[in-house]
């Protein structure tokens, strides 16, 4: 049985899509046979940060009506032969997506992969709520600012209400904090909510910090998932988020401005 | 909300709507035996004259259809009125009642708004309701673990007790105390059903707003001393008062 993950954040633009791209391929090179979905139906875009976009045939939508089957609509990974993307639909919208057409296909891919990544769209509506609802694991994608934080929160409420598992009465989802876009230096001069402020309105587990990088634009535009960059401060990011889930202790990095020569030399903060 | 007439543009406006709340008292019937009625609210009356004179007063009848018993609005209505009590409106009436009340000039209120605004509503409730023999329910208490996030509501019969946080955009009532082991950063509105005794307590006060039987205060009249610690809310004299714990 796979274990299914959303990436979600309620807020849009806050780094669901990179972060979908980003633990999926390091699930995959970890070993772990690993599926990408892209539920943004109607505004497809992780077959563009993936770098498969030239490569999709059919999609989710077309999986869901039976009008082709997984193995036609996945898309191997260019970078890991462990790593499967499902595009969206571009030309429908989320009215095409079902609970039962989500349902089957998760259950089919289930049979085949170990871990099954849902890039949920914003908002709370449909696409958002069937991305999360079948979810054993939630990634709540969080920017350090007021707006993104409350919309996190209600996402979590959402989680713990209308999921499968909530209406089942199981095990709750499991919960973690994704913290992106961070910037310690805006932090020390009171422009940014800090990782402690985040933590103390959502209480939540903290998997990592992603700090603000030029390399995620840089991956995006590439097509690249940014964790493959492993010299960017982003890609070791995330690539210390995936070790963490998979259970290793790592140290937190990037929460600390990065010191110069002089910090270095007199410490303090 | 304001929606001016149409007229032409340089004449200034004479009027304009807006949308307002008030605290009415309601007057709750458990008997439709109106000479008792009659004679409770006379006795209720004579402690707070000057309270209640020309006082608005909405009915509420949800407990009487309830239990089936019949009542008429006409004799109730002058009941009141005799009193020098205004009626301004019914709630939980059965359609021939509402159109009674409706005869005589008094709108009919949705009985759903009781736990949506009951604060608003049911301000003072205790003072007018005559109380028959204490019943003997079990004072329920509802326990909650997990925070309550955002956009969550959370309504409980008797105490509310809980051990985690409640966030910002949350709203929790009941008709009980309310206990927050956590940050209480969401509304808190306790004695929904009017009872003036019930307090809330909490052990870090954050929130957007706090209510105890209808008097409410937002999170703008907290003034720092009070916030982002342990404190207890009460009902004094009609205040809100807030203490530390």
């Amino acid at each position: 049985m796979a274990r299914i993950i959303v990436v979600t954040s309620g807020k849009g633009g806050v780094g669901k899509t990179t972060t979908s791209a980003a633990i999926s391929m390091g699930l995959a090179k970890k070993g772990f046979k690993t599926a990408v979905i892209d539920f943004d139906v109607g505004l497809r875009n992780l077959d563009l940060i993936m770098g498969c976009e030239r490569r999709v045939v059919y999609d989710f939508i077309n999986v869901m009506n039976g009008e082709a089957n997984l193995n036609q609509a996945l898309i191997r990974d260019k970078h890991c032969d462990q790593l499967y993307i499902l595009p969206a639909s571009q030309t429908r919208d989320k009215d095409a997506l079902s609970i039962e057409g989500v349902g089957k296909v998760l259950e089919e891919l289930s049979k085949d992969f170990q871990y099954i990544v849902c890039d949920s769209p914003a908002g709370i509506e449909k696409g958002a709520h069937l991305a999360m609802y079948f979810a054993d694991d939630a990634f709540i994608v969080t920017n350090p600012e007021v707006s993104s934080v409350r919309d996190s929160d209600r996402m979590l409420g959402l989680l713990a209400s209308k999921s499968r598992r909530a209406e089942r009465n199981e095990e709750p989802i499991k919960e973690y904090l994704l913290l992106s876009r961070y910037s310690p230096d805006r932090v020390k001069l009171g422009e940014m909510l800090s990782v402690k402020d985040v933590q103390e309105i959502l209480s939540l587990h903290l998997l990592g910090v992603i700090p603000e990088s030029k390399s995620v634009l840089n991956a995006s535009n590439s097509g690249v998932p940014v964790i493959l960059d492993e010299k960017s401060d982003a890609g070791q990011a995330y690539a210390d988020i995936v070790a963490r889930y998979l259970g290793e202790e790592k140290p937190h990095r990037f929460i600390d401005e990065k010191k110069g020569l002089f910090g270095k030399l007199f410490g303090g903060k | 909300m304001s929606t001016d007439p149409q007229q032409t543009p340089h004449l200034p406006p004479a009027l304009e709507f807006k949308s307002s709340t008030f605290s009415v008292p309601v007057l709750v019937l458990f008997d439709n035996d109106t000479a008792v009625i009659e004679q409770q609210l006379q006795e209720k009356v004579r402690l707070a004259p000057e309270f209640f004179k020309n006082s608005p007063l909405v009915f509420d009848l949800q407990e009487l259809n309830r239990q089936e018993r019949e009542i008429d609005i006409d004799v109730l209505t002058k009941i009141i009125r005799k009193l020098n009590l205004l009626p301004i409106g019914i709630r939980g009436g059965t359609p021939q009642q509402n159109q009674q009340a409706i005869a005589q000039g008094i709108p009919v209120h949705s009985i759903h708004s009781s736990s949506a605004s009951a604060p608003v509503e049911t301000v003072k409730q205790k003072k007018t309701a005559p109380e028959p023999a204490p019943k003997a329910e079990p004072v329920m208490s509802t326990l909650i673990t997990h925070p309550i996030r955002s956009g969550q509501r959370l309504y409980a019969e008797g105490d509310l007790i809980i051990l985690a946080q409640v966030s910002a955009g949350a709203e929790i009532m009941a008709e009980g105390n309310i206990h927050v082991y956590g940050t209480l950063r969401g509304r808190a509105l306790a004695g929904v059903q009017g009872n003036p005794e019930a307090r809330i307590f909490c052990s870090d006060l954050q929130a957007e707003l706090i209510s105890i039987a209808g008097t409410y205060k937002i999170s703008e009249d907290l003034n720092e001393s009070v916030s982002n610690k342990p404190v207890q809310i009460y009902l004094q004299n009609e205040n809100l008062i807030i203490k530390d714990l």
